[in-house]
């Protein structure tokens, strides 16, 4: 199964899912729906956090909040 | 709806919207300097307040706006979004009669999640497409009429920059009615809990749930969440024509630049420096006219007024604490400028960014990087800055951290100490000793501030969850105005609210080094008064007047003090003379350096040098040697160094807390960690 962390800058997927479900309500609130396409644009220079495109804006997170992101296969 | 008098009617107004939207923009277009901070019961958040006027018909109706603090929706995840819920609706008063929603127009869709949420409280609400020019020149078409049917609320493009649309918004509000239109899924409420009936009412019920109801509550914002998306993606689809290219090009472009691994770090290393050189040397000269003006306001004073208690309190008291007050102006006028200019621009977003990584380690957040660094010029405006930190717990340890950095008032003192210590031409290799020592001395306090982080991490325990889910604004030009206006109100804010306990503690100090016990305070004077008169010359005089001042401020309330508690500071070398240094200095660090000067009646209390022969020549009375050795003067340097020795940052730290604790915690921490660390130093000499 993937998850966000897993993506490369670049890559899209679309949610599925999520593992955590404190981090989903804050995730949902900002548009990251199951069914988003979601692209990551960039990785901090420290490996850590991510940053991602969806619904037409960036939003950063940290890797560990986006390992609870179940992307589609 | 509104309170009505036979003349002036008054609606309050809640401005509302998403981080980044521009709301605080908005809100200094509409009221520009007309508006004044208070706060909410219980929490730290400030409360922004002001005023506007609009015409009704012939008569003119007031407009009292509330600016909330920025919230994605009416389900709290911070302290910050709490706040902002709970002032909807009406958890400690009444709501509000109108609530303008503020979206960005260019990434609207994410924004009209919470406009529907306050519609379903039933508040007549305004829906304002703000930033309008920016999304007209991405290529995106808005249908705002379509906007407004689907919605069932009144809509206004607003351009906070230029001002346009902004008269359109005031009378629009004056026309608000509560939707007809609902987004909830009615079906869902009843399955929630028995006896809710309405949105308002679950949202109400979430400030007091139990375990298992939050957990439904949670099953419920979910699904409810996931269904206002359903609704909000068909308005969107009606009403928005996006182009097909991505709307962030010129943000990736830059972002490559400022987030790259080596030109990031360049840039940010570039842009502190900078910072702190403005925050430094540029408030310098304000600084210096303002110490200008107020020695001239003391001499007059001084000179006008009868000699005696009235004036003396006037001039060593009121006017000394009134300039400790003032002279913090530029600078935090200055640090509020750059980091307006920081998060205007979106570049503070890209900070937080790149250093998450490293700061998260220490309990830190990435937007503590400028308020630490602008600890070196001063704690005061620091501490003030901290505000952009949303994470309570990253905030109060950043707050409890800052005054560790070694600040600019503690420069003079480290001079004085340092020229004691090492001669002038000593060096280490290539390098000037003097410089490097003084070097040490700030690596040391930044070395203190981050291992104090890394403790507090552990020991501060937050019922907030923290997240790093955040907005990367796209770049935008500054907003001078609104930035002007944001400068200007902090700076209101820190003179009334910092300002009356810096005034109080200096009184009190000056009361306790200008007064003493009668019956040896008193004699001092009188024992001169016969050697004055027969004095035959000026400088004669002026020696004798030194003296007394030397021998008065010994026999003060302040000498007996540093006498006090001479066997508690005794382990670190220091005797009761630096003991009556230490209790003055407590209203300003720097005050040391005069103090010395009238302990040791030297000539001349500006000049560094003069308190320094005068130092330097001290023998210790019993065994001959000279007091101010290498072991007093390190000591006393790690003593300035940590030591909590600055009234103002305390008033600043429980205005920013409120709270009594954080203050006194800080403070015993701080002087605890002083004191350890000059008898280790000591004793190890």
């Amino acid at each position: 199964m993937k998850t966000l962390d897993q993506l490369k800058p670049g890559e899209s997927g679309v949610i599925k899912e999520f593992t955590q479900r404190d981090l989903a309500l804050k995730l949902i609130e900002m548009g990251c729906l199951p069914g988003e396409t979601i692209k990551l644009t960039k990785i901090a220079p420290l490996g850590d956090p991510i940053a991602i495109e969806v619904s037409g804006y960036e939003l950063s997170m940290r890797k560990q909040e986006a390992s609870a992101v179940m992307l589609e296969d | 709806m509104s309170s009505e008098n036979s003349q002036i009617k008054s609606v309050s107004v809640a401005l509302l919207g998403n981080p980044n939207s521009g709301k605080t923009t908005l809100f200094n277009s509409l009221t520009g300097l007309n508006q004044k901070t208070g706060n909410y019961p219980g929490v730290t958040v400030d409360k922004h307040i002001g005023f506007a006027k609009v015409k009704s018909g012939n008569s003119e109706v007031k407009l009292q706006i509330t600016d909330l603090p920025g919230t994605y929706s009416l389900f709290p995840k911070s302290l910050d979004e709490e706040v902002a819920c709970k002032e909807l609706i009406g958890f400690n008063s009444s709501s509000p009669d109108v609530a303008v929603v503020v979206t960005d127009a260019s990434t609207l869709k994410r924004h009209l999640l919470l406009a529907t949420q306050v519609i379903d409280l039933k508040i007549p609400v305004v829906l304002v497409l703000n930033m309008i020019d920016e999304a007209q020149k991405l290529g995106l078409k808005i249908d705002a009429d379509e906007i407004a049917r689907l919605l069932g609320v009144k809509v206004v493009m607003v351009n906070s920059r230029s001002g346009e649309g902004i008269e359109e918004l005031k009378a629009k509000v004056l026309e608000a009615k509560e939707s007809t239109n609902t987004f909830i899924e009615s079906a869902r409420i009843e399955s929630l809990k028995q006896g809710l009936k309405n949105f308002k009412e679950i949202i109400t019920a979430q400030f007091n749930a139990d375990a298992d109801f939050r957990q439904k509550l949670n099953q419920f914002e979910e699904k409810d969440t996931v269904y206002r998306f359903n609704t909000i993606n068909y308005i969107f689809s009606r009403t928005v024509k996006s182009p097909q290219e991505s709307t962030r090009k010129l943000s990736y472009t830059l972002d490559k630049f400022v987030t790259h691994p080596v030109f990031g770090y360049l840039t940010l290393l570039f842009v502190l420096f900078s910072v702190f050189q403005f925050i430094f040397f540029l408030a310098e000269y304000p600084m210096d006219w303002i110490e200008t003006f107020f020695s001239f306001l003391m001499q007059t004073t001084a000179n006008v007024l009868p000699q005696g208690e009235l004036s003396d309190l006037l001039v060593n008291g009121v006017l000394a604490g009134l300039s400790g007050v003032i002279i913090f102006i530029p600078q935090i006028a200055l640090l509020f400028f750059f980091i307006g200019l920081l998060e205007d621009s979106g570049y503070m977003a890209r900070v937080s960014f790149i250093m998450d990584k490293v700061f998260r380690r220490f309990g830190l957040n990435g937007k503590s990087v400028i308020p630490i660094v602008s600890g070196v010029a001063c704690a005061v405006p620091s501490i003030l800055g901290t505000r952009t930190i949303s994470n309570m717990k990253e905030r109060l340890i950043t707050i409890f951290i800052i005054p560790l950095m070694s600040c600019s008032a503690r420069l003079p003192v480290y001079t004085l100490l340092i020229s004691l210590l090492i001669p002038d031409d000593a060096v280490f290799g290539i390098l000037n000793l003097k410089g490097l020592t003084l070097f040490g001395l700030y690596v040391l306090g930044f070395a203190a501030t981050m291992l104090t982080a890394l403790a507090m991490k552990y020991i501060v325990k937050s019922k907030e969850k923290s997240y790093f889910v955040m907005e990367l604004p796209v770049y935008r030009l500054p907003q001078w105005k609104s930035i002007g206006i944001i400068v200007v109100n902090k700076v209101k804010v820190f003179l009334w609210e910092a300002g009356k306990i810096i005034l109080a503690v200096s009184v009190i100090l000056w009361f306790l080094s200008s007064h003493g016990p009668s019956d040896t305070f008193g004699k001092v004077e009188a024992s001169f008064a016969e050697q004055m008169t027969n004095a035959n010359s000026e400088e004669a005089k002026d020696e004798l007047v030194k003296k007394m001042e030397s021998q008065k401020l010994e026999a003060s309330y302040a000498g007996i003090l540093g006498k006090k508690i001479e066997p508690v500071i005794k382990p670190l070398g220091f005797d009761w003379k630096i003991g009556i240094a230490l209790i003055t200095s407590f209203a300003a660090r720097e005050v040391f350096v005069g103090t010395m000067a009238t302990i040791y009646s030297a000539n001349d209390s500006e000049n560094i040098s003069s308190v320094r022969e005068k130092l330097i020549s001290e023998k210790n009375p019993v065994t001959g040697k000279p007091v101010y050795g290498a072991a007093v003067c390190i000591s006393l340097l790690v003593f300035y160094a940590f030591a909590m020795q600055c009234m103002s940052t305390l008033a600043v730290v429980y205005r920013e807390t409120r709270s009594w604790k954080w203050m006194t915690a800080q403070l015993v921490y701080m002087s605890g960690l002083a004191y350890l660390a000059s008898l280790v130093v000591y004793h190890i000499l």
